[in-house]
């Protein structure tokens, strides 16, 4: 089987801070991959590196069949259009309501009842009732901001779907919830999920696989399940949160 | 030694600077050109382009209009002035129109308008950049260029000229209300001078500045918002930036065009 998206030896500096220093990765079909590392490891570079907002240095991007990080034009066009995602922020739009918001990419191919409904019914699929559909994002709590970008995100079926931090910022019970809904849309959807985060019980909830991404590469991958066992020091280290050892933190 | 390396250092600031000059001067370029191109090029997002129009010009016919009533005004008063010493009181309503149609309604209706509009965009979209929006944008296969800067640009260039004509029109009044009412000329021999000195040349070379400084305007609130710094005072500098570039820019190009203008 051929990986959705494929990372080729991808690097990337930021002038003489070198982020990223040779990337690979592959990400099978259907499959939730989430890579896991500490604040600036070069994680959202990783995603933005996929969806063409950031261009590599060198290495390849590859999305199916096409080379993500060169491809232009109506081709891109096209390659973003099987792309969902889910910004830390949420990142809606302020000028928008919240139903625009969900249906921004909707009203280009359908009407704008058609499209109000269907946004609706995206919001109903993320706990949100109709009476929030023509409130503005600032008049919403950060979790349900959180909502409506995740169903913005899945709001044209998308085949693959990122999560930057899905969890960062909201209370405990409030994460819980958006794993549990990150999991269902994922499953139900059939998508193809990657998602980064740092919070680890975000990774058991919706990862299948699991990649370490410390030193601009990725250090280890494997299945979720193995990440107690795997011996990588790394990874032993990042997910029983110690100070000590191959990851120097500062003090 | 240390004197040649103090020169050289100095030398080495004076081409760092040259050459950060020349990269802003180029970006801005590429980012005017990308921007056009985006204007000429569908797909056009017209509620979005109308929705700034409302933004940038209705919106701006309070500030504007004082300015103009107010500038007219004076402007009767100092014309007077300078005109009473040789006895050539006569000329106050044909030089006010002139003045404030070719020079004072765009020139200061710009500045103004610069104020108000070029910060409010780089202000917003400076934030869009920051809370990742723009970014947002992009993976919802939008081009911010299409979405944010070509309906802001389209609008600057539509609307300043409406603007200005209609500041004119107040310039005019603000004049009129001061010579009638302040130096005692007849209403009817007032707005017949007014009218009979001003040519279509005058109004037409003051609207065609409004669109070039429509343009300035809202390319200097886009660039500096869309290259806006992380965090709060990134979306600061971006503001001033926008501001202060805006202004500089329509004083130089309205000399340019008034010496295009002239010439013709």
């Amino acid at each position: 089987m051929t990986a959705k998206i494929a990372l080729k030896d991808v690097h990337k500096s930021f002038g003489a801070k070198q982020v990223l220093s040779g990337v690979t990765l592959d990400i099978m079909p259907r499959e939730s991959m989430v890579i896991i590392g500490g604040s600036g490891t070069g994680k959202s570079i990783t995603i933005k590196s996929i969806l063409g907002l950031v261009t590599p240095d060198k290495g390849e991007v590859w999305v199916d069949d096409t080379r993500a990080d060169t491809v232009r034009g109506s081709r891109r066009d096209a390659l973003l259009d099987k792309f969902g995602m889910l910004f830390q922020g949420g990142a809606l739009f302020d000028s928008l309501t919240v139903w625009e918001n969900v249906a921004f990419r909707l009203r280009r191919r359908m009407s704008v009842t058609d499209a109000r409904d269907l946004a609706i019914v995206k919001l109903r699929r993320v706990g949100l009732g109709p009476e929030n559909a023509d409130l503005f994002p600032a008049e919403l709590s950060g979790g349900m901001q959180k909502r409506v970008g995740l169903a913005r995100a899945i709001a044209d079926d998308p085949e693959i779907i990122f999560f930057d931090e899905p969890t960062t910022g909201l209370d405990p019970i409030m994460s819980d919830v958006i794993n549990d809904l990150i999991r269902e849309v994922v499953t139900e959807m059939g998508a193809t999920a990657l998602t980064i985060t740092h919070d680890m019980t975000s990774v058991r909830r919706i990862a299948d696989k699991v990649a370490m991404l410390h030193g601009g590469i990725i250090q280890w991958t494997g299945s979720v399940s193995d990440l107690e066992t795997c011996g990588d020091p790394y990874v032993d280290q990042f997910i029983n949160g110690r100070a000590d050892g191959p990851i120097e933190a500062l003090r | 030694m240390a004197l040649f390396s103090a020169f050289q250092g100095f030398l080495a600031g004076i081409g760092a600077s040259v050459l950060g000059m020349l990269r802003t001067t180029g970006a801005l370029v590429l980012f005017a050109a990308q921007g056009l191109i985006h204007c000429i090029l569908p797909p056009w997002y017209w509620r979005e382009t109308l929705r700034q129009m409302l933004r940038i010009g209705y919106f701006s016919l309070p500030v504007v209009g004082l300015t103009a009533l107010f500038t007219g005004a004076v402007l009767a008063l100092q014309i007077y002035i300078g005109g009473s010493r040789f006895n050539a009181e006569g000329v106050v309503a044909s030089i006010v129109a002139i003045g404030i149609v070719r020079e004072l309604g765009p020139v200061l209706g710009g500045l103004m308008v610069a104020g108000r509009v070029s910060a409010a965009i780089a202000a917003e979209l400076g934030t869009m950049r920051v809370t990742e929006q723009i970014d947002a944008l992009t993976t919802l296969s939008t081009n911010p260029f299409k979405y944010l800067v070509a309906p802001r640009l389209i609008a600057g260039v539509l609307t300043l000229p409406i603007l200005v004509a209609v500041a004119d029109i107040i310039g005019v009044m603000g004049g009129f209300l001061v010579g009638v009412n302040r130096l005692n000329f007849n209403a009817g021999t007032y707005i017949a001078n007014t009218v009979n000195f001003l040519e279509a040349g005058d109004i037409l070379s003051g609207l065609y500045k409004a669109a070039v400084f429509g343009f300035i305007i809202t390319l200097m609130g886009c660039y500096h918002g869309y290259h806006s710094g992380r965090g709060a005072q990134g979306v600061g500098a971006a503001t001033t930036n926008a501001v202060v570039s805006a202004s500089v820019l329509i004083l130089a190009a309205n000399y340019i065009l008034t010496e295009l203008f002239f010439s013709t």
